[in-house]
């Protein structure tokens, strides 16, 4: 059992070391969502009004930004490890004699830890284009560890695509797919209120919104971005964020390692 | 050791029966395969691409369940206990299973790790294979840089981390150039001078007939013939005598290699080769090449040839190694032109 940790963490340390060798994986990396944050804030940011007096759109955008780029953890990790399939490392990791879990485990902890470098260069720029959290230093740390654990639970999505799919680029498109939707039709960017009304509910009950939402609470601003209709979800988005973390893992760890197991690799 | 003496051994692999179906039964990869070898030594497990020589080691590697069948490695079963057999083998794929963004060194302290050793014993052990496998100067680069033949020796260093009790290779000199492909069969045959159990998978009849000391022969995913390269080429055929000559002594050589021949003599004119089986091996080669000689006649090549896996193969199959149309062009080239020399 021992054993299932630390073999876990040598899984998650090849990807540190990874990053070292491999460098620009990282900038490229940090780079894009820095790219979002300034495009958000200057070709949208004038258009799109907050609603709420003395509150800047960058206020809203930035935990916004946050999730959409956590939720992103998952195509990395999907891609990882369809990469690692087709080469036949997944094989060799497979017949080493270590924990069936401690490879997936791995992989979605390194993931998961990723994260931490992005925000921190994420939260660097927010700042530098007007993002103020004013909810003290506490509640600031909570909404990244909550960030941060919610990366995490989506990189479990991105191991079952990833040991599902033939090739690495199936599993970028497969993602690209399935988390772009959700990351829009959600009140990250924009309020809810301009959309159809079905898609106003399904925007509501969206893990991305309660995310977001729960994030805005975390750093002082209330969340009336768009509540249509008083939906349990958007009044307590935390609470409903953690129930959406915890059944993502529920679904998504067993079958991950399910997966993992029985995988034939061509 | 001469084989009247060698006594019956510990069986290190045993397959039996197995069967491994795809596509709700239609492909047959493995199709009630048997298999088995004896401990300290090297089967060579030999066919065609598809044949179902991956999927065997898959299975007797623990990656794959077969539909039915029965397999045990070192007498504890794959099936049953897959993580009693995992600590006992030593795996290196078809492709370089290493990761190629990590230097050579990186990887096997990754591996070593995995296989529960100490940092500071996978450290040693991770400088003992690099030195025995001429690695060490490229240690500290990326997998990526590295040759073929290289980044072979590197997984292959991976799999003897823990110095495995027996140990399985997929066709491991695959897409390697000859030199690459000689540097891995030196490896390898130190390796077994060591007293390693290996399995060996190929399309190269070549590398089976270097390396192995029992072969399987293997075709639809079954064993289609099994012995050792002398039995399996015995069961071709016997040796010949082939002399080459200039054109205008083909009638005499053909003379007197009728009087030292056992059987029919064949003349090809075309290559102005004449051939013929013998059974007294060198005695007639040697009485050919001194009458030959006595009539003043200097032949451009002569020789005893035995048949080659080659022909072993066609002979059991029906069809050339080889599926792959340009690959097989290049081998009836290369061919010819040792003929030609």
């Amino acid at each position: 059992m021992s054993h299932a940790i630390s073999d876990a963490l040598v899984v998650t340390k090849r990807q540190w070391l990874q990053l070292i060798r491999v460098p620009e994986v990282l900038i490229f990396s940090t780079i894009q969502p820095v790219m979002f944050v300034l495009l958000f804030r200057y070709v949208f940011g004038g258009s799109i009004s907050t609603g709420i007096p003395g509150v800047d759109y960058v206020q809203l955008l930035m935990p916004g930004i946050f999730v959409q780029t956590v939720a992103f953890t998952l195509a990395g990790t999907a891609v990882g490890l369809a990469e690692d399939m087709q080469k036949g490392l997944i094989d060799r990791f497979r017949s080493l004699p270590i924990s069936r879990g401690a490879v997936v485990f791995g992989r979605a902890l390194g993931d998961g830890l990723l994260n931490i470098v992005v925000l921190f260069v994420m939260g660097l720029a927010g700042f530098l284009v007007g993002w103020r959290p004013d909810s003290g230093l506490f509640k600031v740390m909570l909404g990244f560890i909550f960030l941060l654990f919610f990366g995490f639970a989506m990189a479990w999505i991105g191991i079952l695509i990833g040991l599902s799919v033939r090739s690495a680029r199936v599993a970028n498109a497969a993602v690209f797919i399935a988390v772009f939707p959700l990351t829009f039709l959600s009140n990250a960017f924009a309020p809810t209120t301009g959309m159809p009304k079905p898609l106003q509910y399904f925007a509501e009950w969206n893990p991305v919104s309660t995310m977001v939402a729960a994030c805005r609470e975390l750093f002082g601003l209330q969340n009336i971005f768009g509540v249509t209709a008083n939906s349990w979800p958007s009044q307590n988005p935390l609470e409903m964020s953690l129930v959406y973390m915890v059944l993502l893992m529920a679904i998504f760890v067993p079958l991950s390692i399910r997966k993992y197991v029985n995988v034939a690799s061509k | 050791m001469s084989k009247a003496t060698t006594l019956p051994r510990v069986k290190s692999v045993i397959a039996e029966e197995l069967v491994k179906t795809y596509d709700g039964g239609k492909v047959r990869a493995l199709d009630g395969l048997t298999l088995d070898v004896s401990e300290g030594t090297v089967l060579g497990v030999l066919g065609p691409n598809g044949a179902g020589k991956t999927t065997t080691v898959r299975v007797l590697t623990t990656l794959l369940i077969p539909d039915s069948g029965r397999a045990t490695v070192a007498g504890i079963d794959v099936i049953k206990q897959p993580e009693k057999v995992r600590e006992v083998i030593g795996l290196s794929g078809q492709y370089a299973a290493v990761d190629e963004t990590l230097t050579g060194w990186d990887n096997l302290i990754m591996f070593g790790r995995l296989y529960h050793l100490s940092p500071k014993a996978a450290k040693q052990r991770a400088e003992e294979l690099l030195e025995q496998f001429s690695l060490t100067e490229a240690a500290k680069r990326p997998i990526r840089t590295y040759s073929g033949g290289m980044r072979r020796r590197l997984d292959l260093s991976a799999s003897l981390i823990v110095k495995p009790k027996i140990l399985f290779l997929d066709e491991p000199t695959t897409g390697l150039d000859p030199r690459g492909r000689q540097e891995m069969w030196g490896v390898i045959k130190s390796l077994v001078r060591g007293g390693t159990t290996l399995l060996l998978t190929t399309q190269y009849l070549e590398e089976a007939d270097q390396l192995a000391d029992d072969i399987v022969v293997v075709d639809h995913g079954k064993v289609i013939a099994r012995g050792t390269s002398d039995q399996l080429k015995r069961q071709v055929g016997g040796e010949r005598l082939e002399i080459v000559s200039a054109a205008n002594d083909l009638a005499q050589v053909k003379e007197i290699v009728a009087k030292v021949a056992d059987g029919n003599v064949n003349v090809d004119e075309g290559i102005r080769q004449v051939s013929a089986p013998v059974t007294t091996g060198s005695k007639a080669l040697i009485e050919a090449a001194r009458q030959l000689d006595d009539l003043g006649i200097h032949p451009l090549d002569i020789g005893l040839k035995r048949p080659s896996l080659d022909d072993v193969f066609i002979s059991l199959t029906g069809h050339v190694a080889e599926e792959q149309k340009a690959e097989n062009e290049g081998e009836v080239k290369a061919r010819g032109r040792r003929r030609k020399k």
